[in-house]
């Protein structure tokens, strides 16, 4: 075509990103990888092909991991992980802050080869994959500098083992390794088998930084490696990739006393309210879900639409959807890449193949090869299976709604929860919908908006734990020092014929109301001199059912203000305070020993305690380069379960109960085992403290089944466990089954009346942090 | 419908012209912008299209072909114009353009007041290139509005193909539409046959909001064109203005079927700038606005840029502005 032509035509004809640097790069390494362990590059071993999805083409042979790599690669991390962690915070911060620096000075070679090997388009690797990396070290710099400061009394796991996607190949390395090296930790990252290329360039930086030999290991591989990985010798796992294989990790690591976070799958609602800014909504969700093919695990990929406009939106959407350019992703005006492997493409085409609505795809052409245009598939109910299947594809399926609960409760009817978008021009409407949706990350008026500084991870079946900001940095701390192993506190043994003074009958308390147990036994307990102290109750399967349900349906306690849920609490310890001789006595009893006082007390300053918290830990807001608020809000966990210890039948309980609570909480508590009748003078006590009926239920029975119960039930959102029965293990197993949050003692003993009994701790883990982004602008 | 073969670049030649419709207040109240989103976009366009080589040449030339060529200054004079009409008939050096294929290429008008219209069209004569003038008490908009309406008779009486009106900002920062509306009416009337291009003067409405209104109100009332800016506000033309004009000018179409033009004006200087504002037009409209009769620039100084990378495209070497006619 001649310029006179173009004149006319007015096309865009090709701007290719020249590759050459790139495949230069790879050719100098010998197209052929090996890992990168202690600090060199290995022979390859067993390799298989890498290639580029745009075009098929072989860009090199990447090294099959095996359990001896892994091992290896381990045994680096550990040899120098004492140093690096002795290094200190200021030292640490100098060699993050020099691999921001030569990200940033290699940023285009990294880009290339991002998109060479992954077919995502230059423009976003240029602009968003690799800057994001960038600043991802700089945060993690300042971090580490301020280790002392801002997480004091933490020390690094030790050696995290960390498993990437081939999504974000570089970006997702960058979320893992920074905070990980910030705080002392030592690593052995594996890249996705598809998009291994950008790690290996990461390690020759890290060569170029001058990193101590041992701190960051790459070793490729596929899911089998990744399974070598979490089996190994790791004190963390940070797994960002499937729910299914999410579910598989927590599994095979319940019980191993292994830190794991995991951000997984998502099916993120967009919900576009009848005020919105519908032209610049249609463009966030050329944001949302054409943002890399749809290859996101946040992508927006449900939308939502008020009925009132909806006809006039998707005639918008469908519009914009034909001006989307498809096509080779190393030219810059290409709106979607390639999908990232023949395997994936071929499972979009199969799930939209199933679908039950509308399809339209793009009116533009589409390239041979690993390509797949974008789609809209609209007249969805909320019964069709892609209505509740990640895709993770270029493939938005869409629904209406008619006010705005309705939007809450599509929005909600989801086994995920990563993140949300909502456009409306009303902040009331806005501002009253982000909190109530199940999701880690909410964006307002915008999508897909990250930052170092500001956490994102996921609720239910979307993973747990955070990845920025201060959140990210607690994943890969833990308080220092070392636990005790626990002593199993057995319940002491005697007649039950032993006719108490007047029989008092202790209950169950479920729902407000006190209940006998479904399945009609009790179970006799004595003092230390084998006198009958009463019976407790045995609670079943039902009797657990019947106090989540009670939980569940408690909903308000959340709703209710702070100051309520502190007013309730000092409440609670005056009336624990008032009955403290005859609590005292009856602790003291139950569990032969003198502490009673010491412990009522202790209980006592634990709900003031948590009465103080209840109205000063909402979160946060972080300094993110947008002109905007993003907020890192503290939302309760939902309903917990939690068996008590019985190392302080009153105190270690109430050390649970009171900031989970103060949080807005609701509790199914399991009491001590040995002592289980301190559930009894409980239960009045919250009788006549003003706690809703159905915020705490208090159990009492057998820990190993009734653990059993609860980590199995799918409306449990997190079960802890500081009980003296040998139950982590089975707890985080079935836990995977949901995904629930759990916290478990791994058999160690807790300083209930130490540091290890305050609040903080708890309150965390009664949290979840829901980061809501607000870019605002008159 | 008329086609365009002749050399002229007035709307009504080649689009039917806009009738106005009703003020209809519903549409205006619910039209919204949302300006953190809006710059999001703005500034992601620029990174999403590259127009490169021959292409690149191309679009630079159908830039020049949307240039209004303005001279807006008190010391305006005869020759002063005179200069600048001859550099409309030929803004880019002959050899240049014969190079590119484009012997043919001219500005798409020339923006004077009124005062110099006449000069102008005599100057023009033959080339086909229209005379816009600056009308309506430009810039202020202030001047007894009897005189604002007599002042576009007489342009029009002088000459000029094209009114550029200035609107009341006034009614706009004070909601009152139907104010602006009528206004707007009785300019498009004066006009008669001259197309008429309505500046906002977006940098004084105060809010995206309000640009979009004031972009539905005038194309309601009958605007051939939306303009941005006089040139004399302290903020001209922007992405984000431009966006949200453009896409009031979208939603027209939609329910109209009528195509208003876009003519953003003042501080785009550079020839990367053009081509962003291209594809701007280009992926938000389509290809139909990128014609002079549906897309103008109002700039003085974007034309030398254009000229010094046309040269480097042709000669593959850097230019010098010293190597090109001035205006």
């Amino acid at each position: 075509m001649t310029v006179k032509d173009i004149f006319e035509t007015m096309e865009y004809g090709p701007a290719p990103e020249a590759a050459g640097d790139a495949l230069a790069w790879i050719t100098d390494q010998g197209a052929r990888f090996g890992h990168f362990v202690d600090g060199a590059f290995t022979a390859p071993g067993a390799t298989f092909e890498t290639t580029s999805p745009a075009t098929g083409e072989v860009l090199a042979e990447i090294t099959q991991g095996t359990a001896e790599d892994v091992a290896r690669a381990v045994a680096a991390a550990r040899a120098a992980q004492g140093k690096w962690e002795k290094l200190g915070g200021p030292g640490r911060a100098r060699y993050l802050y020099a691999i921001a620096r030569l990200l940033q000075k290699h940023s285009r070679l990294f880009a290339v080869l991002e998109t060479l090997d992954n077919g995502k388009p230059i423009r976003e690797a240029r602009d968003i994959d690799v800057p994001l990396a960038q600043r991802h070290f700089y945060y993690h710099a300042g971090c580490a500098q301020l280790m002392d400061d801002h997480a004091p009394g933490r020390v690094a796991h030790g050696v995290c083992g960390q498993i990437v996607p081939w999504n974000f190949p570089l970006l997702m390395l960058a979320w893992k390794i920074a905070p990980a090296l910030a705080m002392g930790n030592t690593v052995v990252l594996k890249p996705a088998e598809w998009t291994s290329l950008t790690a290996l360039l990461f390690a020759d930086i890290c060569r170029q930084a001058g990193l101590p030999k041992g701190v960051v290991n790459i070793v490729t591989g596929d899911g089998e490696t990744g399974a070598a990985l979490v089996a190994a010798d790791v004190d963390k796992i940070a797994f960002t990739g499937s729910t299914e294989v999410g579910r598989k990790i927590r599994a095979a690591t319940a019980g191993q006393g292994k830190a794991l976070t995991l951000e997984l799958g998502g099916k993120s609602p967009y919900i576009v309210f009848e005020d919105a800014d519908l032209d610049s909504a249609i463009e966030g969700l050329v944001d949302a879900i054409w943002f890399n093919g749809g290859q996101v695990c946040c992508a927006g990929s449900l939308l939502l639409v008020q009925e009132g406009i909806a006809e006039r939106f998707h005639a918008k959407l469908r519009a914009r959807m034909d001006k989307l350019r498809l096509g080779d992703p190393l030219d810059k005006s290409i709106d979607v890449g390639a999908i990232v492997h023949p395997e994936q493409c071929a499972r979009i085409a199969a799930l939209v193949e199933q679908a039950d609505g509308t399809v339209y795809r793009a009116a533009g052409p589409v390239p041979e090869g690993c390509f797949y245009p974008p789609t809209l598939i609209s007249d969805l109910s909320p019964a069709s299976p892609l209505m509740q299947e990640e895709i993770f594809g270029p493939v938005l399926v869409s629904t209406t709604f008619r006010t705005p609960s309705e939007a809450v409760q599509l929005a909600n009817n989801t086994r995920y929860g990563l993140a949300a978008t909502i456009w409306s021009e009303n902040i009331n409407v806005a501002l009253d919908i982000a909190p109530k949706l199940a999701s880690g990350v909410v964006w307002v008026n915008g999508t897909n908006m990250f930052d170092a500084a500001a956490p994102f991870g996921g609720v239910r079946e979307s993973g747990f734990g955070r990845e920025g900001g201060a959140e990210g940095l607690m994943a890969y701390t833990r308080p220092a020092g070392k636990a005790k192993a626990l002593k199993r506190i057995a319940p002491f043994t005697g007649d039950a014929a032993e006719p108490q003074p007047v029989d008092r009958t202790a209950k169950l308390y479920i729902g407000g109301k006190q209940a006998r147990p479904d399945g009609g036994y009790a179970q006799a307990i004595f003092d230390a001199k084998g006198r009958l102290l009463g019976q407790a109750p045995i609670a079943n399967r039902k009797d657990v059912r019947n106090a989540v349900e009670a939980a569940r349906g408690a909903s308000g306690w959340a709703g209710a203000t702070a100051h309520n849920r502190a007013q309730v609490l000092y409440y609670l310890g005056e009336n624990l305070s008032a009955r403290d001789a005859e609590l005292a006595a009856r602790i003291d009893a139950m569990t032969g020993r003198k502490g009673g006082a010491a412990e009522v007390a202790l209980a006592t300053t634990r709900l003031f305690e948590a009465a103080a918290w209840a109205d000063k830990f909402a979160g946060e807001v972080r300094a993110v380069p947008m002109r905007g608020l993003a907020m890192a809000l503290r939302e309760p966990v939902g309903v917990i379960g939690a068996l008590c210890t019985d190392e302080m039948p009153l105190a270690g309980l109430v050390s649970v109960m009171a900031p989970a609570l103060a949080m807005g909480n609701r509790l199914v508590l399991v009491a001590s085992e040995a002592a289980p009748l301190i559930a009894q003078e409980l239960t009045q006590l919250l009788e006549t403290s003003d706690v809703p009926g159905g915020a705490v239920n208090l159990l009492t029975g057998p820990h190993d089944d009734l653990a059993k119960t609860l980590a199995d039930h799918a409306d449990v959102d997190a079960v802890w466990s500081f009980s003296g029965a040998d139950i982590s293990a089975e707890i985080e197993r079935r836990a995977a089954g949901n995904l629930k949050r759990t916290w478990v003692n791994d058999g160690k003993a807790r300083d209930w009346a130490g540091a290890e009994g305050a609040a903080r701790a708890f309150l965390d883990a009664a949290t979840e942090v829901k980061t809501v982004w607000v870019p605002y602008g008159a | 419908m008329q086609t365009a073969n002749r050399a002229t670049h007035l709307p009504q030649t080649v689009e039917p012209r806009n009738p106005g419709m009703p003020l209809d207040l519903d549409w205006v109240m619910r039209a919204n912008a949302n300006r953190s989103a809006i710059e999001r976009r703005a500034a992601q366009l620029p990174a999403r299209r590259s127009v490169k080589k021959d292409h690149q040449a191309a679009w630079l030339a159908r830039a020049i072909s949307c240039i209004d060529l303005t001279t807006l200054a008190g010391d305006d004079t005869e020759g002063r114009v005179r200069r600048l009409c001859a550099k409309a008939r030929q803004p880019v050096r002959a050899d240049i353009l014969e190079a590119l294929g484009l012997p043919d290429l001219t500005v798409g008008a020339v923006c004077v007041y009124h005062d110099m219209i006449a000069p102008a069209v005599r100057f023009l004569d033959g080339s086909g290139i229209p005379v816009a003038a600056v009308s309506t008490g430009f810039p202020a908009g202030l001047s007894p509005f009897h005189l604002r309406v007599a002042e576009i008779g007489e342009s029009v009486a002088a000459g000029a193909a094209e009114i550029d009106i200035v609107i009341s900002r006034r009614h706009v920062l004070t909601g009152n539409w139907q104010a602006l509306y009528d206004e707007m009416r009785a300019f498009r009337e004066a006009c008669g046959p001259a197309h008429v291009k309505a500046i906002l003067a977006t940098g004084e409405l105060g809010t995206l909001q309000n640009v979009a209104r004031a972009s539905l109100v005038a194309m309601m009332a009958g605007a051939d064109f939306i303009k941005t800016s006089t040139g004399k506000e302290s903020v001209n033309a922007t992405l984000p203005v431009s966006l949200v004009m453009i896409r009031a000018i979208r939603d027209y179409h939609e329910a109209t079927g009528i195509r208003i033009g876009y003519k953003p004006a003042g501080g785009i200087s550079k020839a990367k700038d053009a081509i962003t504002y291209l594809a701007l037009i280009k992926e938000e409209l389509g290809r139909d606005w990128l014609s002079p009769h549906l897309f103008r620039f109002g700039a003085s100084s974007l034309l030398g840029d254009i000229e010094r990378q046309l040269e480097h495209h042709v000669t593959g070497a850097y230019s010098a502005s010293w190597r090109h006619a001035m205006a």
